[in-house]
C-alpha cells in the first residue's frame, strides 16, 4: 500500500514555480510602483504630517530630494531593485526605519495570527461540514450553512467591528485591540493570548464558510460513494465509515482550497490587524499603501505575492501526493 | 497510502508554521519591564508623532518627555532655563546669542551631556541631507558653536527677536545619533536623552510606553511609569476612559460633557491659539475683493459659532491672536452686524441680483470653500460660515475634500483652515501673511499681500524692543480690520478629563497641533499622586 514520495518530481515542480515566480514577481512590483505614482497621495505630505503645513517650499523640496520620489518611475524601480537583489531592501519613510528591521519586528505576529486563523478555519470548517454532511436537511445543516452563505458576504472588517461592540464594550470580557494591555509593556505569554482571541477568530470565521461548504460537499458526495457503501455493507461502524473513508475523500478539494485562500487570508488580515491594532505587516501595509512608502511597499507587496504563490505550490504537491493521477506536472 | 503521508505532511507544516511563529515573536520597540500600577498613569492621544528623534523634528516645541532642551516653557509659556543654567546673553545687535550649560547632566545612558551635543543636534538638523520637515523654523540660524565643554554660540543670519523660543528644542546625545543613519537609523524609534522619562516601549499605531529616569538632573519623577495610548476614535477613547482601562483623554466637547456628574474626574479645559478660518484667496475675483471680504467679517456670527458648534468650549477669533492674550490689540473686535455688512456691499457696486445673490459687474458674489473631509468641526463651522454670507447676498458653496485634491485649488478657492501657535506671534503670523510666502507650501494660503502688513511682519521680527513689537503686531491687527485676507472664525478650547488621582496639573496656552507634548500631562514629571487610599 505505501508508495515512495516522488522528491524528484516535487522538486523538479517546485524549481518550474520559482522560475516562473521571477517574471511574476518583477511585474508585480513595477505595478505597485506604478501605481503608487499615479496615485493621488504626496509621500512628501505623508512623511512630512503636520509639520508639512507650516514647512518652506524649499524645505519640501529638499526633503523629495533626499527620498528619492523626486525620480522618474522606472529609474526609481531599476534603481531599488539593484539594491534589493543585493539583499539591501532600502529604508521606510513613514516608519523611519530600514524596511528589513520592520519586515522583522512585524512578520512573527503576522503569522501568529494568520496561523490561528486559518487553524480556526479549517479545524471548524472540518468539523462542522462533517456533522453537516452526516444529516444533511437536519436543523445544524440547515443553521450552519445558511451563516456560512451569510458570513461569506459579510466583509472581515465589520465582523471585527461587531465582535468589538459585543465582546470588548457590551461584555468586556476580552480586550478591544493592541498585543497586550495598554499599562503593561512587556509581552508574556497570557496577555498575548487573550489579545489574539478576538482578530484570531474574527480572521479565521471570515475564512470559516469556504472551508466548511467544500468539507460538507465533499463528504456528501463521499457518502454515496461505492466504498461507503462497501465500507458500510461489511458493517463498519458509522464512526470509521464517516472518518476514514468520506471525509478522507471529501478532504480532497479542500486541499486545492488551501492554496486558493492565501490571498483572502492576506486581504483579510490587512483589515483585521488594522481594525484591532495588531502591531503585524498587514497592518503595516496600509500605513505604507497610504503614506506611499515605495520601499516599504514594494518589499510586503513582494513578501505577499510570495506567499500566494508558496501557497498554490504547496496545496499543488499535496494534491499530487493526494491523487498521484494528478502528478507533478503543473 | 496517501492518507497516512498526507497526515504526516499537514502535521509538518502546521509544526513549521508554529515553529517560525514561536521564533519570531518579539513585540515592536519593547525592551523594558513594567512597574507596580500605583504610580502610572495612562492616557489616551489621538495623534503619535512620526518619530521620536530629536533631530527629525520630534520635540521642537518642548515637553517631549525623553529630551530636554537649552530653555522650556513653564505654565504660562514664560522661557525657564534646562540644559542651558540661564536664559541666553544676547549681543547688542541681536546676532549672537550665548547660552552656558548646567553641569552634571548625564544621557539616561550615564554618558555626560556636553556642548558639543548640542551643537551635534542644531548641525544636524540643518543639514540638508537631514528629512526635517521643521527646518524652516530655524530659518535665522547660521552657525552654532562650542565654546570649551559648558558654553554654546549661536550665531544668526538676521535679527531674529523670538529665536529664543526656539531653543526648547530637544537636544539629541552625538554620541548615539551620529554613528548612525539620521533618517532611519535605530535611534530615530529607540532615542535616549536627558529628560524625565524614558522610552521603555514603542508600538508604533498602539501606545508609547515611558519610565522614570531616576538619575533627572531636575529630580526623578513621582509618577513611575507613563503610557500614551493612540486612539484615533473619540468615542473608542471615551468608553476606554469609562472603562477604567485610561487615567486620562483628550475629547471633544460633546463627550467631555459626559464626564461632568464623574466626581472621580476632572476636566481641563486648555486656552488656545488653535484657530478656525476661511481663507478669501486673492486670485478670486469675488473672495479677493476688499469689500466682500469686510463684509463677510462682519455678517458672520462669531458667537453663535462658540455656542453651537463648540458648546461654549471656545472663544469668537478676530484675527491669529486670542482675545485674552497680551499681544491682542484692544478695540479690534468685530459684532456681528448683518445689516452694516450688506451696506458695505452695497457701497460698493454688489447689488442683489434676481436670486437674491449679488452681481457686480457681471460677477456673481459666489465662491466655493473647501474643508477637509471628515473634520465634524470644520464642516460645522464651514456650513455655518456658508448660512451667514447667504443671508448678505454672497453665495459660497461649501464642499468636502482631502488635502491632496484641496491643495492645487488653493490658489482660487477659499479653504476652512486651522493653525496657530502660541509663544511668539512671529512664529504663525509671518508664515500665514506675508505676501512672499504666498503659495509657500501650505504658508499664506490666500496669497495675502498688503505692504503695510509685509512690514510690520519685519519689523516685529528684527526688533527686540517689546514696545516697538507689540506696536508692529498691532498694526498687523489693525490692517487685518481693514482687509481682512481671511475671515477668522473661532480659537477653540482643548478639553482633557482625567482622573483625580494627582495633583500639580494644569494646561499651558496650546497650539493648533496638539500631539503628546499638550494637555494636563505636558508636565507629568511634575505630577503628585494623591494619597492613594485603595
Amino acid at each position: 500500500m505505501t508508495r515512495r514520495v516522488p522528491w524528484a518530481a516535487m522538486a523538479r515542480m517546485a524549481g518550474r514555480r520559482a522560475l516562473f515566480a521571477v517574471p511574476v514577481l518583477l511585474a508585480v512590483t513595477f505595478g505597485v510602483f506604478a501605481v503608487a505614482a499615479a496615485s493621488p497621495f504626496d509621500p512628501v505630505k505623508a512623511y512630512a504630517g503636520t509639520a508639512g503645513l507650516t514647512a518652506s517650499q524649499d524645505n519640501l523640496d529638499q526633503l523629495r530630494a533626499n527620498l528619492g520620489v523626486d525620480q522618474p518611475l522606472v529609474s526609481r524601480w531599476w534603481h531599488w531593485l539593484g539594491s534589493a537583489v543585493t539583499g539591501d531592501l532600502g529604508d521606510s519613510s513613514v516608519m523611519r526605519q530600514p524596511v528589513a528591521d520592520v519586515i522583522a519586528e512585524r512578520i512573527g505576529w503576522s503569522a501568529l495570527l494568520a496561523g490561528a486563523a486559518f487553524a480556526v478555519a479549517i479545524v471548524l470548517g472540518t468539523a462542522l461540514g462533517v456533522l453537516a454532511a452526516r444529516r444533511q436537511g437536519g436543523w445544524l445543516d440547515r443553521s450552519v450553512t445558511s451563516a456560512a452563505y451569510t458570513l461569506e458576504a459579510a466583509p472581515a472588517f465589520w465582523l471585527g467591528l461587531l465582535a468589538i461592540w459585543f465582546f470588548a464594550l457590551k461584555l468586556g470580557v476580552l480586550p478591544a485591540g493592541g498585543l497586550t494591555d495598554t499599562a503593561s509593556d512587556t509581552v508574556t505569554f497570557g496577555q498575548v493570548a487573550s489579545h489574539l482571541v478576538l482578530p484570531a477568530l474574527v480572521l479565521g470565521v471570515s475564512q470559516l464558510p469556504w472551508f466548511f461548504l467544500y468539507v460538507r460537499q465533499g463528504v456528501a458526495d463521499a457518502l454515496d460513494e461505492d466504498p461507503v457503501r462497501g465500507a458500510r455493507a461489511r458493517g463498519l461502524n458509522e464512526r470509521t465509515v464517516l472518518l476514514g473513508h468520506a471525509l478522507r475523500s471529501g478532504m480532497l478539494p479542500m486541499l486545492t482550497l488551501i492554496g486558493s485562500r492565501v490571498p483572502e487570508l492576506i486581504t483579510g488580515a490587512l483589515l483585521v490587524e488594522s481594525v484591532f491594532s495588531w502591531p503585524g505587516i498587514a497592518a503595516a501595509t496600509v500605513q505604507a499603501a497610504t503614506s506611499v512608502d515605495f520601499p516599504l511597499l514594494a518589499a510586503l507587496t513582494v513578501l505577499a505575492t510570495a506567499a500566494v504563490l508558496l501557497g498554490n505550490l504547496l496545496s499543488d504537491l499535496l494534491y499530487g501526493l493526494a491523487d498521484p493521477r494528478v502528478g507533478f506536472d503543473g | 497510502m496517501t492518507a497516512r503521508s498526507l497526515r504526516g505532511m499537514a502535521a509538518a507544516t502546521l509544526a513549521g508554521a508554529l515553529a517560525i511563529t514561536a521564533a519570531a515573536c518579539s513585540n515592536p520597540g519593547a525592551t523594558g519591564a513594567g512597574s507596580a500600577a500605583q504610580d502610572s498613569a495612562v492616557v489616551g492621544i489621538a495623534y503619535e508623532p512620526e518619530t521620536l528623534s530629536p533631530l527629525l523634528g520630534y520635540g521642537k516645541d518642548g515637553n517631549s518627555k525623553i529630551f530636554d532642551g537649552l530653555l522650556a516653557f513653564d505654565d504660562d509659556l514664560r522661557l525657564k532655563p534646562a540644559l542651558a543654567v540661564a536664559l541666553p546673553e544676547v549681543s547688542a545687535d541681536g546676532l549672537t546669542y550665548t547660552y552656558t550649560l548646567r553641569k552634571g547632566v548625564t544621557f539616561s545612558d550615564g554618558k555626560p551631556f556636553t556642548a558639543k551635543d548640542v551643537v551635534f543636534t542644531y548641525r544636524t538638523i540643518l543639514d540638508k541631507k537631514t528629512n526635517n520637515a521643521s527646518k524652516t523654523e530655524l530659518d535665522a540660524l547660521e552657525d552654532v558653536k562650542a565654546v570649551g565643554d559648558d558654553t554654546v554660540v549661536f550665531t544668526l543670519k538676521y535679527p531674529y527677536a523670538p529665536f529664543a523660543q526656539r531653543t526648547v528644542l530637544a537636544i539629541a546625545p552625538e554620541h548615539i545619533a551620529a554613528g548612525q543613519d539620521v533618517n532611519s537609523g535605530p535611534f530615530t524609534t529607540r532615542p535616549i536623552g536627558t529628560g524625565p522619562y524614558v522610552l521603555t516601549d514603542w508600538s508604533k499605531g498602539e501606545k508609547i510606553s515611558f519610565k522614570a529616569n531616576p538619575h533627572y538632573w531636575g529630580g526623578a519623577p513621582q509618577v513611575k511609569k507613563f503610557t500614551m495610548a493612540i486612539i484615533k476614535d473619540d468615542d473608542v477613547r471615551a468608553t476606554r476612559l469609562r472603562s477604567g482601562d485610561l487615567d486620562g483623554a483628550i475629547l471633544p466637547p460633546n463627550l467631555a460633557k459626559g464626564f461632568t456628574n464623574d466626581k472621580a474626574k476632572k476636566t481641563y479645559a486648555a486656552k488656545t491659539y488653535d484657530y478656525r478660518l476661511v481663507t478669501l484667496p486673492t486670485h478670486n475675483r469675488v473672495a479677493g475683493d476688499t469689500a466682500v471680504r469686510r463684509a463677510l467679517d462682519i455678517a458672520v456670527d462669531r458667537q453663535a459659532m462658540v455656542d453651537k458648534i463648540l458648546e461654549g468650549a471656545g472663544k469668537p477669533a478676530y484675527g491669529p491672536v486670542p482675545t485674552g492674550s497680551e499681544w491682542f490689540t484692544k478695540g479690534t473686535e468685530r459684532p456681528h452686524d448683518l445689516a452694516k455688512a450688506k451696506k458695505i456691499l452695497d457701497d460698493a457696486g454688489w447689488k442683489p441680483g434676481p436670486d437674491g445673490i449679488r452681481v457686480k459687474d457681471g460677477v456673481r458674489a459666489a465662491f466655493p470653500l473647501w474643508y477637509l473631509s471628515g473634520d465634524k468641526l470644520r464642516q460645522d463651522h464651514a456650513l455655518a460660515y456658508a448660512s451667514d454670507a447667504k443671508k448678505a447676498g454672497i453665495e459660497i458653496k461649501t464642499q468636502a475634500g482631502t488635502w491632496e485634491v484641496i491643495e492645487p485649488r488653493m490658489k482660487h478657492d477659499a479653504v476652512l483652515a486651522g493653525g496657530g501657535s502660541p509663544g511668539d506671534p512671529d512664529f504663525d503670523q509671518y508664515l500665514l501673511l506675508k505676501s512672499s510666502l504666498g503659495g509657500d507650501g501650505f504658508n499664506n494660503m490666500a496669497w495675502y499681500d498688503n505692504p503695510a502688513v509685509d512690514k510690520a511682519l519685519d519689523d516685529g521680527r528684527t526688533t527686540d524692543d517689546k514696545t516697538a513689537r507689540k506696536a508692529a503686531y498691532d498694526t498687523v491687527q489693525r490692517e487685518l480690520v481693514k482687509n481682512p485676507g481671511y475671515t477668522f472664525l473661532t480659537h477653540i478650547d482643548h478639553l482633557y478629563v482625567v482622573s483625580d488621582k494627582w495633583s500639580g496639573l494644569s494646561t499651558q496656552v496650546e497650539p493648533h497641533d496638539h500631539g503628546l507634548a499638550s494637555g494636563p500631562w505636558w508636565n507629568v514629571e511634575d505630577w503628585i499622586p494623591k494619597d492613594a487610599k485603595k
